[in-house]
């Protein structure tokens, strides 16, 4: 059975001017977690935003737990659970606090309200924090306060809205492992994000939605599939060359091509790990020794690249400058 | 009744934060009292009006109705401020009832008008306010205090539901709520007025509302317009009218705004 439908979605802004979603459609089987993968402005949001009963949408229709959301929004918000870009707590009070008050807006009564409360903090690591305002936690506690909060009652879809963007590593790690957990629990999930990374991790099948549509569907071995899969690369001294690039077209079964400024041997590859290992074998066989070799996965702007022409990621100045930072910081 | 229940809830939410954040509550009580006790002392002495006890007999029904009428202000802020923090989505997302969260706002805040006006009540009774006109109707006076602040704060929702910055929600308050207390009969008599601004400040609200006080506080009100004027010789009445005016116009327009701000 299918927990969330879409179809052919449209949305827009300023009479018009915007088009936020463009006939998208999708669904959800009951169980599973799809991810809606895409950059800034793709219309994720606004998606979710209909979904969760938030937005009435121009055209289209979506049934959420085979309910109508655009007839019967007050009967879907029984069922689901949202947890937005932005962690929508109050920060002056406690994350003790919002989920009591959280557990009585679902009329959990004031009992079952903190008790439920109190399980929630103890199973996502707040225990400790509970009676601090929430403006006082990081930036991975509140989003974990958040998620606890559409978790009150157990709802039967969950949409989560980029839950990692604008955390640290090490929160994404710790909102990571939060979500594998609940999915291992059984719940629908539809979860949106502009990290390939994160729908890898974390769903089953991936929507990529672009200006509004979706514009590639499928599993993500699927989808890297689609953009060429993954590609050994070997760095080798000038000497070996001929002689690797002999052995990664045996392992690979593709042509293998060289660049010769970097002196490195690349092909695709369709066995991953296996073709590394099978080559380094024939390599230390011929006595070659690699300076550097690797296995590489298409990136999300891969993905992008190949499905729409364009990168995935709107880079802000600063973005660009981090990432810049990161790649000396290599050399 | 769940939607009686759900209201409750944001109230207590309003005044949970009062004491989270006691600051609010303080200083929300330190502008009106620093009011009260700037016109007694610095226009007191110069403004003279033959009546027992003096200027700030006066002052007290004008600052009364300066401070509810700004609950507009902390009204649409304090909204603002949840719409832009994600907060007024997760509320929407919840099965409540849809008006419920305006409706605990407004109701918290008026809660927070009763700290705020018995604070200012002891501040003025300690230099020197004594109303006369006994208990009930200094009670009465109070509770038109409360309901003049409650309807205005529905206006303060579709304000801060219009905005989009906190910040800009502050100054259009102010801009809204100073030039109608000072055009008006709270702190000086209107006659020194130009003609259009008498006429206007004896059909203001304020006037009205300040009007009504000092009756109800047992005094005459020397510093309204040109007698003989409805809303001069009917000031409670006018007063009454103009509020169920506001809420008639704002409780629905402002929740039928709320429920759809996303769209």
């Amino acid at each position: 059975m299918k927990s969330v439908i879409a179809e052919d979605l449209v949305k827009t802004y300023r009479n018009g001017a915007v088009r936020a979603l463009d006939h998208l459609s999708l669904d959800v089987e009951e169980g599973t977690v799809l991810s809606v993968l895409g950059p800034n402005g793709a219309g994720k949001t606004t998606c979710v935003r209909i979904l969760a009963t938030l937005l009435r949408p121009d055209s289209g229709r979506a049934m959420v737990g085979g309910i109508d959301v655009i007839k019967h929004p007050e009967k879907v918000r029984e069922v689901i659970g949202l947890s937005g870009q932005y962690a929508a707590v109050d920060e002056i009070l406690t994350g003790w606090d919002n989920l009591v008050m959280f557990g009585q807006l679902y009329h959990l009564g004031k009992k079952a309200s903190i008790a439920r409360a109190e399980e929630l903090l103890e199973r996502f690591s707040l225990t400790d924090s509970a009676k601090r305002p929430i403006k006082t936690y990081s930036g991975g506690m509140r989003r974990r306060l958040d998620l606890a909060a559409s978790l009150i009652v157990k709802p039967k879809v969950l949409f989560l809205d980029e839950p990692t963007t604008g955390l640290d590593p090490r929160g994404r790690q710790e909102m990571w492992s939060v979500i594998e957990e609940l999915v291992k629990g059984g719940v629908t999930l539809l979860l949106t994000t502009q990290y390939l990374e994160e729908a890898d991790q974390l769903a089953d099948e991936i929507a990529v939605i672009d200006t509004g549509k979706v514009i590639a569907r499928g599993t993500s071995d699927a989808l890297k599939k689609q953009v060429g899969g993954e590609r050994l690369e070997i760095v080798v001294e000038g000497a070996n060359i001929a002689k690797t690039m002999e052995i990664v077209a045996a392992v690979s079964g593709n042509k293998a091509t060289l660049d010769e400024g970097l002196r490195m041997v690349s092909a695709p590859v369709s066995t991953g790990a296996t073709a590394l290992i099978d080559t380094l074998r024939s390599l230390d066989d011929a006595g070659i020794h690699p300076l550097d070799v690797g296995l590489k996965r298409p990136s999300l702007d891969d993905v992008f690249l190949s499905l729409t022409g364009h990168a995935a990621e709107e880079k802000k100045a600063e973005e660009v400058e981090t990432t810049g930072r990161r790649k000396k910081a290599k050399k | 009744m769940s939607a009686f229940k759900d209201t409750m809830i944001i109230t207590q939410r309003q005044l949970r934060l009062l004491t989270r954040v006691p600051e609010v509550l303080i200083f929300s009580t330190i502008q009106p009292v620093m009011f009260v006790l700037l016109f007694r002392y610095v226009f007191g002495g110069s403004i003279s009006t033959g009546q027992p006890g003096g200027y700030v007999q006066l002052l007290m029904p004008g600052i009364f109705v300066q401070t509810v009428a700004f609950t507009l202000a902390g009204t649409a802020s304090g909204l603002a401020e949840d719409m832009k923090k994600g907060l007024i989505d997760r509320f929407r997302s919840l099965p409540i009832s849809q008006s419920a969260l305006v409706m605990g706002r407004t109701l918290g805040d008026s809660l927070l008008n009763i700290v705020v006006l018995a604070v200012m009540g002891i501040a003025g009774y300690l230099v020197g306010w004594r109303p006369t006109s006994g208990a009930l109707n200094v009670a009465i006076g109070f509770v038109f205090l409360l309901l003049f602040g409650y309807a205005l704060s529905w206006v303060g929702i579709y304000v801060g539901l219009s905005a989009t910055d906190a910040r800009v929600v502050q100054n259009v308050s102010f801009i809204v709520t100073f030039p109608l207390t000072f055009l008006s009969n709270a702190f000086a008599p209107t006659t020194g007025m130009p003609r259009a601004l008498q006429y206007f400040a004896e059909w203001n609200p304020v006037s009205t509302m300040v009007a009504a006080c000092r009756e109800l506080f047992g005094l005459e009100n020397q510093f309204g317009a040109t007698a003989g004027s409805f809303p001069s010789e009917n000031p409670l009445l006018t007063s009454f009218i103009y509020m169920i005016i506001i809420m008639a116009i704002f409780i629905p327009v402002s929740v039928r705004k709320y429920k759809r701000s996303a769209d």
